[in-house]
Formats: C-alpha cells, sequence, structure tokens
C-alpha cells in the first residue's frame, strides 16, 4: 500500500485550487455582467420590468444554489443538450451570483440622493447617460465593500459543484481523502485553503467599509 | 424528440417528500434555536465579555466565516471520528448548522449591541446591575429588535444551505429529490417540484420569523 505524506496530500489539494479560483473567478465576472443587466431592469422606470427582475431575484435568493445546480446538471440533460459539469457549474454559479450582486448594487443605486437623478435629467441626460455620468460612478463608492463581500459567498459557493461531480477543491478533498483514509488531515487542511482564500477578502471588504464610510460618519 | 413532463410519480412518493420536508424543517428549528443561541453568547463574549475570550470567539468566527458549509459538515462527519467523536448522520448535520449559524447570527447581533447607546450601558450601572443583569435586561432585547431583519435573512439562509446535508446521507428533502429522480429518471421534475418547496419554505419561514419578531419585541412608543 503507497503511503502519502502531507506534503502529497497538500500538493495535490492545491493543484485543484486552480480550479476553486478559475471557477470562482468566472462566476463573479458573468454574474456581475448578467447582474448589472439585472440591475438595470430592476429599477426601470416600467414596472414589468422592475417585477420581472425581482421575480428573477427572488426565485434564485430563495432556493438552495444546490438545486439550482441539480437543475442545470440533471435537468437540461433531458432537453437533449449535453450539459457537462464545468458548463452546469458555470451556468448555475453565474445566475445565481447575478442575482445576488444586483440586490446589492439595487442599495447602492437607491442610496444615491434623488436629486442627483433629477438634476441630471434637468441636464438633458437620457437614463443610460445618467446612469453613466451621475449614479453609477457615486453608486460604485458605496458598492465596493459589500461587493468584495460578496466575492466570499462565490468562492464559498463553488464548494457545492463538487456535489454534480466538478473536480475543484472540495472534491479533490473528497478525492484525496478516498485515497488516504485521512479525512480529518485532509479536510482541515481543505478548510484552511479556502480560509486562506476568503480570509483575505473579507478583511478588505471590512476595512473598506470602515474608509469609505468615513465620509458619513457625521452623526 | 420533444420531452414530455410527467409528474404522475407524485402520487406515489410524496411519503418521501414529506418526510424530507420534515427533516429539513427539524434541522432549521433545531439549528436556528440553538444556533441564534449560540450566536448570543459569542456575541456577548466578543464585545462585553472578558479579555481573554474575545481572541477565541473571533477565532472561531472567521474560520467559520471563511470556509464552506460544505466542508465544515464533511470535517465534523468524517474528519471527527478519528479524534474519537462518532456521530450520526442527523446529529452531524444539527452540529454543523448551529455551529454555522454561531458564527453568522454572533456578528450580526455584535452589530446590534454595538449600535446600543452608551448611555443604556450608564444607566443599567447606576442601578446598580452588574455588567451582566445590563446585558441581559437592559441591552439584549432592543439589539435583538434592532438586527431582527438581518437575522431573519440568515435564518433563511441556513435552511437553503442545509439541502447539503444530504451528501452524509440525511434524509432531507434534497436527499428524497435525488432518491425519486433516481427511480424514476423523473430529474427535471423531482428537482423543479423540490425546488418550489424549498422557495415556499423560505418565504414561509421568513414570514414565521418576522411573525415572531412582532410577537415578541414591545412595540415602542415613537422616538
Amino acid at each position: 500500500m503507497t503511503e502519502f505524506t502531507t506534503w502529497d496530500i497538500l500538493r495535490n489539494l492545491l493543484l485543484a485550487t486552480r480550479w476553486t479560483l478559475l471557477l470562482s473567478l468566472v462566476s463573479f465576472i458573468g454574474g456581475s455582467v448578467v447582474g448589472l443587466c439585472l440591475l438595470w431592469l430592476r429599477i426601470s422606470p416600467r414596472a414589468a420590468l422592475r417585477r420581472l427582475a425581482k421575480g428573477y431575484i427572488e426565485l434564485f435568493q430563495g432556493t438552495p444554489l444546490l438545486m439550482q445546480l441539480f437543475i442545470a446538471f440533471f435537468g437540461l440533460g433531458l432537453f437533449g443538450i449535453d450539459v457537462p459539469a464545468w458548463l452546469a457549474a458555470g451556468v448555475a454559479l453565474v445566475l445565481w451570483s447575478a442575482a445576488f450582486l444586483a440586490e446589492i448594487w439595487r442599495g447602492c443605486v437607491e442610496a444615491i440622493a434623488k436629486g442627483q437623478w433629477e438634476a441630471s435629467a434637468s441636464l438633458g441626460m437620457g437614463r443610460l447617460q445618467q446612469m453613466r455620468y451621475v449614479i453609477l460612478p457615486q453608486a460604485l463608492k458605496i458598492a465596493i465593500p459589500p461587493t468584495v463581500g460578496f466575492s466570499v459567498q462565490v468562492i464559498k459557493g463553488t464548494a457545492l459543484t463538487s456535489i454534480i461531480g466538478f473536480v475543484e477543491l472540495s472534491k479533490a478533498g473528497t478525492i484525496v481523502t478516498n485515497a488516504t483514509f485521512q479525512p480529518f488531515t485532509v479536510y482541515g487542511l481543505v478548510a484552511l485553503i479556502y480560509f486562506a482564500l476568503c480570509w483575505p477578502l473579507s478583511k478588505s471588504s471590512q476595512i473598506l467599509e470602515r474608509k469609505l464610510n468615513v465620509a458619513h460618519r457625521n452623526h | 424528440m420533444s420531452y414530455q413532463f410527467d409528474f404522475l410519480w407524485l402520487g406515489e412518493y410524496w411519503p418521501q417528500i414529506a418526510k424530507g420536508i420534515a427533516i429539513t424543517g427539524q434541522l432549521t428549528l433545531v439549528g436556528g434555536v440553538v444556533g441564534v443561541s449560540l450566536g448570543i453568547a459569542c456575541a456577548w463574549a466578543r464585545a462585553l465579555g472578558p479579555g481573554f475570550l474575545k481572541p477565541v470567539v473571533g477565532a472561531y468566527v472567521e474560520l467559520i466565516r471563511n470556509t464552506p458549509f460544505l466542508i465544515q459538515l464533511f470535517f465534523i462527519f468524517f474528519g471527527l471520528p478519528s479524534l474519537g467523536v462518532q456521530l450520526g448522520e442527523l446529529s452531524a448535520a444539527n452540529l454543523a448548522m448551529i455551529i454555522n449559524l454561531g458564527a453568522y447570527s454572533c456578528e450580526i447581533i455584535r452589530a446590534g449591541i454595538q449600535a446600543t447607546p452608551r448611555g443604556q450601558f450608564e444607566a443599567g450601572a447606576s442601578l446598580a446591575m452588574t455588567p451582566f443583569e445590563t446585558f441581559r435586561h437592559v441591552v439584549l432585547v432592543p439589539s435583538l429588535q434592532r438586527i431582527w431583519p438581518a437575522l431573519s435573512s440568515q435564518v433563511v439562509i441556513v435552511m437553503l444551505g442545509s439541502a447539503v446535508v444530504s451528501q452524509i446521507a440525511v434524509e432531507d428533502l434534497t436527499f428524497a429529490a435525488n432518491f425519486i429522480q433516481s427511480r424514476t429518471f423523473r430529474a427535471f421534475e423531482a428537482y423543479i417540484v423540490s425546488t418550489l418547496i424549498y422557495l415556499a419554505l423560505a418565504i414561509l419561514l421568513r414570514q414565521a420569523m418576522l411573525a415572531l419578531g412582532g410577537l415578541v419585541f414591545p412595540r415602542r412608543a415613537a422616538r
């Protein structure tokens, strides 16, 4: 029987971490793009579009991410679409992140004083111009800390893709455990790697929040 | 090659689904009550407790908040037995949810405690209350009231997160969906139905939490 050193375990886990990082990055960027479109609908002047976006957000926030992954993975396959695990994982995580990011950003946009909309409208700006030159630059500043904070949720969310068979850090943990019979060491290391990825982001989100809040601290 | 939807299996398999809902509900109830209690204790320790406790609780909170629930669950269920702690799958799932919600609710409740005006602590002290009595009678309830909406959302998030306990063979709603899927090959229908049940549970739980908040917290006069 082969003996595995701690280094063997760690090396294999670190190799799999690349996929966790890649999937997180794709989900976060894709989620931002879809989320921005969703935000546009969510704050649209037309009630039907607002309701549509609201329904989407509530659907994705009110159901388990695991179920969304299952539907993307097992469900779509039945329609004759061959869905590999990485594709299902990517699609589900992008749609899921989009819902959360749109809701976070909506709060930031709504925190911008109404006068800013009125002032920019009185300058004859169209809605796209208002967003592009007046609202979003100001909302961006408020949005950075919670957005960085949400990236931690995305990284942790990728762990669920192991269940549909995408080989990232968590799946590698299960595979290595099955080979070494050392669940305590392996899952402990897996947890530490996730911690090393997430903690700096959590911490910088907190620090940013404190820094950017200074301007508002006048009470 | 159009796909024919078929929900006829619902007639045969609804007992499994009902059992799954019951287990998910039980996990949420235990996790919610014990987890929030743990959160209150940790928030007290972190905001007002003795100096040696603060870094310990801080490390616990950071560790849990920055690792996936799935890994916490696997560590408890597969990892702890090598330390001699052998838990059944349901106890492991309960423990994981308590530890998880404990850490998240600690941070939420701590924010509520720290938003308490200093005068409240001073008023308590001037009535000859000990710091703990002040916390218990003066600070805690208004703090909880302040953060109740955020706490409610967190409980809903933990309920939805509990879907992964099916991975250690706890027979919750997700487990039922997987079971039906493997028996009937109706993956899409099984997951759609259980997803909608989760959605209904989330809406219900949120309303229940808000109703509980309205019941527990006295309406205060306009400030």
